[in-house]
């Protein structure tokens, strides 16, 4: 990385990027999720609150976080708006 | 007295596993201890080429188990060192022909005669993982500051875990400081913090690990004269013998000129 970078505070180093690269693997490892879940945890995430309210599919997130010392599933749910539901974006 | 059953392991390959039995085993010896190695990489031998006791080999492991010779006699003495021996692995059977059980046993009845039985466990999860970490008293995990080899320190810190042999203790192999100064390796800061295992030592990169391996004498025995892995070594073998030696001081204090240059550089 240029001093240029260093200076703009741009561009993390990459043992930086190796530490954080290697957290989130470590997440999934120790938890022993196969790879895929999450998506099909978040595919039925939708189907169950879509059956109650109108949910922005497309912008729905599922993702491991790690606290000191607890894994958390996140997941992010925009609801839509009544405006948006009546010009048809987003839902099932 | 007792001896204590060390099982070197680390997952992946290639990080120094059988460099670290080699060092250790010949380090304690030389604290006057002693010491058996044994090679549990069967199929694969090699710390017999890095002790450099090829050429003396008789007996093996596999013909101990299979009752072909007595203990005794699969033991290379190593004359270098008054109190040092060598159980080399077989090279044309497999993993299979030792069971976790005749590990256990073989170790019982060394530890009347030995201070520290020292295992080279090979790479990998499966059976020869398992055969070299059943007799353990202690598990050393060797990784080095790379992400491969960290996912797969922290796979056996969890296995280990399983078997009720840890929590173990890591040994840090091939840091560069220079790159650690620069943000271009991971720190031993960053390996503890991700781990949150106990650090045990932690060993420069060396260029004469590769000479001292090309002439089958482990770089602990080629003399005290500035040798920083050897000196690693030695100090890890000090503090399995319950000394507080503090960890070597690897990457250089940085002054103010030093901040400078490394910052316009970039790469110093």
């Amino acid at each position: 990385m240029s001093w240029l970078d260093r200076l703009l505070g741009k561009n993390e180093t990459s043992g930086q990027t190796a530490k954080q690269r290697l957290q989130m693997v470590l997440i999934h490892d120790r938890a022993d999720l196969p790879p895929g879940l999450l998506e099909v945890i978040k595919d039925d995430i939708i189907a169950v609150i879509a059956k109650h309210t109108a949910i922005d599919t497309a912008k729905v997130e599922v993702h491991l976080e790690q606290d000191t010392n607890e894994n958390r599933l996140v997941a992010e749910i925009p609801l839509l708006t009544a405006r948006a539901r009546k010009n048809g974006a987003g839902g099932k | 007295m007792s001896a204590q059953v060390l099982t070197v392991t680390s997952g992946k390959g290639g990080v120094g596993k059988t460099t670290v039995t080699a060092n250790l085993a010949s380090a304690l010896a030389m604290l006057g201890k002693r010491v058996t190695a044994i090679d549990g990489d069967i199929g694969l031998r090699n710390l017999d080429v890095v002790m450099g006791l090829e050429n003396r080999i008789v007996y093996d492991l596999v013909d101990v188990v299979e009752g072909r010779c007595r203990l005794r006699q699969a033991m290379i003495k190593d004359k270098r060192q008054a109190e040092l021996y060598l159980i080399p692995a077989a090279q044309t059977r497999d993993k299979t022909a030792v069971s976790p059980s005749d590990m256990v046993l073989i170790c019982d009845q060394l530890r009347e005669e030995m201070d520290y039985i020292v295992i080279d466990s090979p790479a990998g999860i499966e059976r020869g993982f398992r055969n070299a970490v059943a007799p353990a008293d202690k598990v050393l995990i060797v990784t080095n500051p790379e992400v491969s080899a960290v996912r797969d320190a922290d796979r056996i810190i969890g296995l280990i875990e399983a078997e009720e042999k840890g929590p173990g203790q890591l040994i840090l192999n091939r840091v560069k400081p220079a790159m650690v100064s620069r943000g271009d390796m991971l720190s031993v800061e960053d390996v503890l913090d991700i781990l949150a295992v106990e650090l045990l030592g932690v060993i420069p990169e060396d260029e004469r690990i590769l000479v001292a391996s090309n002439q089958g004498l482990p770089l602990v025995m080629h003399g005290v004269n500035g040798a920083s892995a050897g000196e690693a070594f030695r100090n890890v073998a000090r503090r399995l013998e319950g000394e507080d030696v503090p960890f070597l001081e690897l990457v250089q204090k940085q002054t103010f000129m030093s901040r400078l240059k490394s910052f316009m550089g970039g790469n110093s």
